[in-house]
């Protein structure tokens, strides 16, 4: 990860400006409630990350609120500002559009903003943008796909939640093996879900008498492709590459699974990171400001171990 | 105070050779699966059909449940977030279970009783909050809907709740195992419409469901306990939803805050599709059956098929149940030949 050794200067600035940290902050922490795994995954290190950060600043104040949906989130980040005062906002967008206003008048108010993973339809709003790096995962998963199958071969590939996210990764993936003569028998949706993944992969199964390799862009997924496939018995046909870092799937590559060899992280801890930049802001005199995009490195057997948390619920 | 449900339901006209009111459903079933064998003959291979059949077994279940629920003119909102909520338990309990009695059948035992037991209380609770606290079910149901899916979240720390492998294994034929051919969901799911048929049209507890479902009222001077018989199907719908849980979890092996999400709108929707009045007062489970193994066939057959783009899924599965609808409600048969005759209601 080439944004590790970013962070590390960070936290070392940090530490160094501690004794300089005089006045009280408030962070409002605003994210989408834990209803699937990845946001499982992402609600549990905000939580660590507010623990160890409000240790380590005891002037510090850091107000996580959880919201169901785009309107609930809108509400919350009203809230942060009237009730908690707050300073600055690490805010995970439900989605791009209906929260570019609110954020907006967020900003309006004098706060310091910190926008991750889905971008604001507007430019120009956020002081720090933070995220995974969505045509990357697709692309890095096409060219590992590059490394294992050539002309003729054939795959299928289940899709999440029809949104921009899952645009971008299809359209990267898409462009990665274009002219590698790889077949993509079909696509469809999963949804991002176990059992989805479980039942379109079992029809693409009774559909494909020949399939090489599955992409199913997400672990949650392709834990129900995994199940569709066993129970077919044709585990030995095909390799399948999730993405996220699940840690179920991190713990079978390490391993060293053949259905499931490969990985593509697009870390949930990516919230701690934003929250790290933003106390920053304020604790360290290192400017801050600006764009950390993620990388979405491939995750192999070599390297499993340092993307495995066992104590995440994701 | 006649008018219940005469004016969609009774097959009053006996000399037609199809009555469409019972038959509507399966012939919309068999012209959707023409429709899929058309799109691509894999539609028939023994291996979908069975895929096929064995996942409507969860709806199913829970939809032979509903079926009581709304013949009684009630409404169950929380059997989907019910079901995660007991798969999570479940899980929790059979790997709790793990060191006292080790891997084996009474690890998976343990998790069906708990299963049970959990699906019996939800449903008493949903059943007395609704008949002694006199509150809409509605609301009740509404309001269980949102504890038990935040309960399931909360067990699995926001994320997944998994069975302990080794148990997996033992517990794993539950789903995938088949009997003379015909896995055992599907063989569940058979056993509880049976069963659910005989108690709906072959005892009194069936007539006072229809009953209450049709006049309350006239229930209630007629000497029917009607707040027991309202429990009682909440209740009923409680142990479905513990029955489709127990062959659930052993598929995935897991649990979260995503299972058994919008099942309670499937399970309504497949009641409705086999000729079940939405107000009440009467009810069909072989028509539920026919729903739920429809809803499931055209996810199917969209997956089988390129032809529709993937954005538009939601579309024609939309379009399909309300023309399931219009066909058993005998719209074909007016449009025919009597037209002239259904002014009459």
């Amino acid at each position: 990860m080439r944004f590790s050794t970013k962070l590390a200067a960070l936290a070392a600035g940090t530490a160094l400006a501690l004794t300089g940290a005089a006045q009280a902050q408030t962070i409002g922490v605003s994210i989408p409630a834990a209803t699937h795994g990845w946001a499982g995954g992402l609600n549990w290190h905000a939580e660590q990350a507010q623990q160890r950060l409000q240790e380590q600043y005891p002037d510090l104040n850091i107000v996580l609120v959880t919201a169901d949906g785009p309107a609930q989130q809108a509400n919350d980040l009203e809230d942060l500002v009237s009730i908690h005062d707050i300073d600055a906002l690490v805010v995970l967008p439900f989605e791009s559009e209906p929260l570019t206003d609110p954020v907006r008048q967020v900003k309006d108010s004098g706060v310091f903003v910190t926008v991750v993973d889905r971008g604001l339809s507007q430019e120009g709003i956020e002081d720090v943008y933070v995220a995974g790096n969505n045509p990357e995962l697709g692309r890095v998963s096409g060219e590992y796909f590059l490394t294992r199958l050539g002309d003729g071969d054939n795959i299928v590939i289940l899709r999440g939640i029809p949104t921009v996210i899952d645009d971008e990764r299809f359209n990267a993936f898409i462009d990665t093996i274009e002219g590698s003569g790889i077949n993509v028998l079909d696509d469809a949706h999963a949804n991002w879900n176990r059992d989805d993944g479980f039942e379109v992969m079992q029809d693409f199964l009774s559909r494909f008498p020949d399939i090489d390799g599955v992409w199913a862009q997400d672990d949650d997924i392709a834990i129900g492709v995994m199940e569709a496939v066993r129970q077919a018995g044709r585990e030995d046909e095909m390799f399948i590459v999730g993405g996220a870092g699940m840690k179920e799937v991190i713990a079978m590559i390490m391993e060293g699974s053949e259905l499931i060899p490969v990985n593509v992280l697009y870390p949930p801890a990516m919230i701690a990171t934003a929250m790290d930049v933003t106390v920053a802001h304020f604790m360290s005199n290192g400017p801050v400001t600006g764009e950390y995009i993620l990388g979405a490195p491939l995750i192999t057997q070599d390297n499993a171990e340092q993307y495995y948390f066992p104590d995440s619920p994701f | 105070m006649t008018e219940q449900a005469h004016e969609g339901v009774r097959p009053a006209r006996r000399r037609f050779a199809i009555d469409f009111h019972t038959m509507g459903p399966l012939l919309a079933l068999i012209a959707l699966c023409i429709f899929g064998f058309l799109l691509n003959p894999a539609f028939v291979s023994e291996g979908n059909v069975t895929n096929l059949l064995t996942r409507s077994a969860f709806i199913g279940i829970i939809a032979v449940g509903a079926t009581f629920v709304i013949t009684a003119g009630g409404i169950d909102l929380s059997v989907g977030s019910m079901a995660a909520v007991i798969s999570g338990l479940m899980i929790i309990a059979m790997n709790a279970s793990l060191e006292t009695f080790g891997i084996g059948v009474q690890t998976v035992v343990i998790g069906c009783a708990a299963s049970l037991l959990l699906g019996l209380l939800a449903g008493l609770l949903n059943g007395v909050m609704i008949t002694k606290g006199r509150i809409e079910a509605f609301i009740v149901t509404l309001g269980t809907m949102g504890i038990y899916r935040s309960l399931v979240t909360y067990f699995a720390n926001g994320g997944t709740l998994s069975l302990d492998f080794e148990v997996r294994g033992v517990y794993r034929p539950i789903y995938y195992d088949s009997v003379l051919g015909v896995p055992v969901p599907v063989l569940v799911f058979a056993v509880i419409s049976v069963i659910g048929w005989v108690l709906l049209n072959r005892t009194a507890f069936g007539r006072y469901c229809m009953a209450i479902g049709s006049n309350e009222v006239v229930a209630r001077y007629s000497a029917i306990k009607v707040d027991r018989v309202r429990t009682l199907t909440y209740v009923i719908q409680g142990i479905c939803v513990s029955v489709a849980t127990i062959i659930y979890v052993p598929r995935l092996g897991s649990a979260s805050s995503s299972t058994g999400v919008l099942w309670e709108l499937e399970a309504i929707a497949a009641v409705i599709i086999g000729g079940t009045m939405l107000k009440g007062g009467y009810g069909r489970i072989g028509g539920t059956v026919v729903g739920a193994i429809m809803l499931t066939t055209i996810g199917n057959i969209l997956n089988l098929t390129d032809v529709i783009s993937n954005y538009l899924n939601g579309a024609v599965q939309g379009v399909i149940i309300i023309a399931a609808v219009w066909l058993q409600r005998g719209n074909l048969a007016g449009l025919s030949l009597f037209r002239g005759r259904k002014t009459g209601a």
